[in-house]
């Protein structure tokens, strides 16, 4: 249960999965279907309480699959209820084929994301393996570095992926047990606050608007289909500038203000790690160490990530000489990485770009520590050296 | 219950135009469903022939709010469109006395394999839904693979007549009992030539509270190598066969609505059907003989069961 230790600041100790689930009842949506999965299940267990003791509003599906939750997800947002769920791993991957489905249909469920490793062999610790077989399912990927980034985030998708110009699903990240299952202290926003800020779903049109009935997931033949998909890319990429406006309004409301990306150090740095959620923590106590002994070290890390901001980043990382992308998925045998290489294309052809290097880590929660970090960081340096990339990609902490 | 003079006045809510087979069983089960609701329904449909069939865009055959989705979750979709209404009408964004039927459609495959799971969670939640399953016996729209409700003997492009094996080599899986087995207060199984007996069977589905289920045999030419002008007496056949028997099971007690005077011999309705003619070559006599053998036996099994609890 979320037991916030309130003072008046509203300043809590939670765990990742406790904000999370915290977030969907001030939310209070309209419908949530869920099934459990470790490490994400505590965020439906927590929200079920919450929903016995009278606290939220929603109708709570408890479904019998994940792929059942979110085709019940995609008939509850067509149906114009505002929709939440939350998943890992196994479950995830079981939803594959409906995700299309949602972002195909424009329906803005929104869904906690708790990134867990894939089987086989089966594990439950962290890694992205999950959320970036998903990369392509034209679905908003947000991933949070904290506990109250996650927290924060969560209502900020709601309000994109509702946005009426940009009408598309939206997955909210957080690393499985480093940060669900980690506590941390966070700043909540008061009930009211929440509501203003989220405010009413207003559905274009809903299945269950009788008087005006529509047909939805018509079959589609090659004289349209392309089209729908143009129009469907248009609108996922068009969510940039909403990311930016609702982050921009955040910060106003709440100041704590979002962007595409953090970046850490980074300005007149000349080798850089490029790394998404809570490894850019890690990351940052490196580059701090290595500043102190007058290493021009810097971090980028991307929070949106789908839409990927191609431009912003790679105009974030123009002046630094030499980049390593750190990925904690493997596309096993493409050309490394997908984040890096979504960097590294996103910096191709351009004059006196840096050299990219990429390496997968943290595999199925291995650990990442300072040193792995300092070391990526030595590697960096000696590509400086040498002028040469030198192995382009491969893995770290084997 | 309505009249055929009053159903056939009431709006016609599933459209020609639309791409279904002649002599697909589908149309007129569908027709009559929509026309028996008595209020505005919204559908959900399986992919298959019924989806295919009747919405390649631009143009839909549906006159109600309808969506497809996916393959295997018909009725994990309805689940969520349901949880929606209760959900919004409970927060006033629908008026309190606005009544909507909800309905979710499969084919055999959508509903006896892979939609299965969806289905029987769906059951089990108790949503306030009808789902009706149009029976044609094999997965038709990806051209006559066969399904678990594919009859024994069945040629199918994945089970077909060869020296080796003769069709399909299971009886088919008896849903019907299967859903009943999930304690729910309405289920049967009904057959398009009885329109008097499938209209009475939809209203009273659509009219309980909690999830309903209906069964309904649709004759497929296409599939079962069948006369389309013989469609409807196809169906009846099945019925008077007792292949297809048109029972309901009320509030757990059972009811046989419909004993043939004279129970026709299997060899009638297989007859009609290409996708058997090779059960009646000598050497596959056997199989004809267990068909008619199983019938008979569940046949009886039903009438010892008529009117009596089964949960
Ligand atoms: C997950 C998935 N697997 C397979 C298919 C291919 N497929 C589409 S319709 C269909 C068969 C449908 O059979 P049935 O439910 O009996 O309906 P009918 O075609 O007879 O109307 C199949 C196999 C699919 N669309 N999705």
């Amino acid at each position: 249960m979320a037991t916030p230790l309130t003072d008046k600041k509203k300043q809590v100790v939670l765990t990742g999965n406790s904000a999370v689930a915290y977030a969907m009842k001030q939310i209070d949506p309209d419908v949530c279907a869920a099934y459990p999965i470790t490490p994400s299940t505590a965020i439906m267990e927590e929200f079920s309480s919450y929903y016995a003791d009278g606290k939220v509003s929603t109708e709570l599906v408890t479904v019998e699959s994940e792929h059942s939750a979110m085709s019940a997800c995609v008939g509850a947002a067509a149906a114009g209820a505002r929709v939440m769920t939350a998943t890992s791993s196994q479950g995830l991957a079981l939803m594959w084929e409906v995700l299309y489905i949602a972002s195909g249909m424009r329906l803005p469920v929104v869904m906690a994301v708790v990134n867990r490793a894939l089987s086989a062999p089966i594990n439950i610790h962290c890694d992205h393996s999950d959320s970036m077989g998903a990369r392509d399912s034209g679905w908003i990927q947000i991933y949070s570095e904290t506990v109250q980034e996650a927290y924060d985030n969560l209502f900020q998708a709601v309000r994109i992926a509702e946005d009426h110009r940009v009408l598309t699903p939206a997955m909210v990240c957080l690393d499985g047990f480093i940060t669900s299952h980690a506590i941390e202290n966070l700043t909540l926003i008061e009930d009211g606050d929440v509501k203003d800020f989220v405010g009413e779903f207003e559905p274009k049109q809903s299945l269950l608007d009788t008087g005006h009935p529509i047909t939805m997931g018509a079959m589609t033949l090659p004289e349209y289909y392309i089209d729908f998909k143009y129009e469907q890319s248009k609108a996922i990429r068009g969510a940039k500038e909403v990311v930016i406006e609702v982050g921009r309004e955040f910060g106003e409301r709440f100041g704590r203000e979002y962007g595409l990306m953090e970046c850490y150090r980074l300005d007149d740095a000349d080798v850089a790690i490029v790394v998404l959620s809570s490894a850019a923590g890690t990351t940052k106590v490196a580059v701090d160490r290595l500043r102190d002994q007058g290493k021009k070290v810097g971090l980028l890390r991307p929070r949106l990530y789908r839409p990927f901001p191609h431009e912003e980043i790679a105009s974030a990382l123009m002046g630094v000489k030499a980049v390593c992308v750190l990925d904690r998925a493997d596309s096993m045998s493409g050309f490394g990485g997908p984040l890096f290489t979504d960097v590294r294309s996103a910096l191709y052809g351009r004059d006196s770009a840096p050299k990219v290097i990429g390496r997968i880590f943290g595999l199925g929660g291995r650990d990442y520590k300072v040193e792995d970090a300092e070391a990526v960081f030595d590697e960096l340096y000696n590509v400086l050296e040498t002028g040469e990339a030198g192995k382009l990609t491969g893995y770290i902490t084997i | 219950m309505a009249t055929l003079k009053e159903l056939s006045a009431r709006e016609e809510l599933f459209s020609g135009g639309h791409r279904l087979c002649a002599g697909c069983g589908i149309p007129p089960i569908m027709r009559l469903l929509l026309r028996s609701a008595g209020a505005p329904v919204v559908a959900t449909t399986a992919t298959g022939c019924l989806e295919v069939g009747t919405t390649i865009y631009p143009y839909t055959s549906w006159r109600i709010s309808w969506i497809h989705s996916a393959f295997e979750n018909s009725a994990a979709t309805i689940s969520g469109i349901e949880s929606a209404y209760r959900s919004l009408k409970k927060k006033g964004k629908i008026a309190a006395d606005k009544d909507i039927k909800f309905l979710a459609l499969g084919g055999d495959g959508g509903t006896y394999d892979i939609g299965f799971q969806a289905l029987s969670g769906a059951l089990e939640r108790g949503h306030d839904f009808l789902y009706v399953c149009y029976d044609n016996g094999a997965y038709m729209n990806t051209g006559i693979q066969r399904s678990s409700a594919t009859p024994l003997g069945s040629a199918t492009t994945t089970s077909p007549a060869g020296s080796a094996h003769p069709g399909k080599g299971q009886w088919r899986k008896d849903l019907t009992r299967i859903v009943v087995a999930h304690n729910i207060p309405y289920a049967a199984q009904a057959s398009p030539h009885n329109w008097r007996d499938l209209a009475k069977k939809a209203e009273k589905a659509f009219n309980t509270e909690g999830p309903t289920f209906l069964n309904v045999v649709s004759p497929c030419p296409l599939g079962w190598y069948s006369k389309p002008e013989l469609s409807i007496e196809t169906a009846k056949l099945a019925v008077d066969t007792c292949y297809w028997p048109l029972y309901e099971v009320e509030d757990g007690i059972l009811k046989v609505n419909y004993k043939p005077r004279e129970k026709k011999p299997i060899e009638e309705w297989l007859k009609l059907q290409g996708r058997f003619k090779h059960l009646f070559k000598e050497e596959n006599r056997w199989l004809l003989e267990e068909t008619q053998k199983r019938i008979d036996s569940e046949w009886e099994r039903l009438l010892e069961m008529d009117g009596k609890r089964v949960f």
